[in-house]
């Protein structure tokens, strides 16, 4: 059994006014060396399989197919043994 | 009398489907069905709409979930034939998800609701959509979304504007669109995706009746 864990966030060329209301509001608590603030999305699941280039596999075809969007998102995504 | 038989289809989530379904019907007078998502089957229906909404409650991407559901196969191969097609707010979100329609909607650069009438241009009106406008006509047409901003590369807005495929766009945008734009066809012509609601400026009895040449054009256009 494996985790993965995808993290989904805006393209790089796309603006993200979330990230930016954020990270204007960490400055103004003081944290004014933070810079590129960017609003995600995390999701988790589990994949029964035999390797883990099966996993790699199917997560990315499920990241490709449905996790994201890629007119407008990017993702990447770690997996782990359990 | 239009030989035009409307489906529009109903998402759990779905919410100006019956609003659609009145114009349709009560204004338009003609044979107008709700087809369930699941069903999988659009019938024997030339026009089909996909209505505003929250679709699956707007989760993982607005548009995402429907864009997988069994009708959407149905549709797509309509579609690909040259049937109408008609995405309205949560609808258009639906189509670009699809990839009936290029780019995408983010979230409103102002991330806020917003929920009122605006001015829109009739960019194009030689389409099946749009025939019954001037063009560069100025109508008022209202809108309610989070997520309007029409986003795509440079390329393909350039193919956009080249091909005519803009039909609509904001005079004042209220959303921050890319090239202000509210709505857009397809290369062929026959599915379009627009973001403010027609059907809710369609009754006399409202105050504004811009939306309905719109929906009217589309159901004589089926002869």
């Amino acid at each position: 059994m494996y985790k993965v864990k995808v993290t989904v966030t805006l393209r790089k060329t796309i603006l993200d006014p979330q990230g930016k209301t954020v990270e204007h509001s960490l400055h103004s608590l003081g944290y004014t060396g933070i810079s590129g603030t960017r609003i995600g999305k995390y999701i988790e699941f589990f994949i029964e399989a035999d390797s883990e280039d099966k996993v790699k596999l199917t997560a990315d075809e499920a990241c490709k197919k449905l996790l994201s969007n890629p007119v407008m998102e990017d993702y990447t995504f770690i997996i782990e043994k359990v | 009398m239009s030989q035009a038989k409307v489906g529009i289809v109903v998402f759990p989530g779905s919410n100006c489907d019956h609003d659609a379904y009145f114009v349709f019907k009560d204004i338009l007078k003609v044979d107008t069905k709700f087809l369930w998502h699941k069903e999988g089957n659009i019938e024997d229906r030339n026009i089909i709409i996909l209505p505003g909404g929250f679709s699956y409650g707007d989760y993982l991407r607005c548009g995402a979930i429907a864009s997988f559901s069994n009708i959407l196969k149905d549709i797509t191969s309509f579609a690909k034939k040259g049937g109408i097609v008609i995405g309205i707010c949560n609808g258009f979100q639906v189509l670009c998800e699809t990839g009936l329609l290029p780019g995408v909607l983010l979230r409103n650069d102002n991330l806020k609701f917003v929920c009122k009438t605006v001015s829109l241009k009739v960019e194009n009106n030689k389409s099946i959509f749009t025939y019954k406008y001037g063009v560069k006509e100025d109508i008022n047409i209202p809108v309610a979304h989070g997520e309007g901003n029409y986003y795509c590369e440079e390329n393909v807005l350039q193919e956009l504007i080249a091909k005519n495929q803009i039909l609509f766009s904001y005079n004042d945008n209220p959303n921050g669109s890319i090239h202000n734009i509210a709505g857009i066809q397809n290369e062929s012509r026959n599915i379009l995706g627009m973001m403010p609601h027609p059907e809710r400026a369609s009754d006399i009895k409202l105050g504004n009746t811009d939306g309905l040449r719109l929906l009217q054009g589309v159901v004589e256009s089926i002869i």
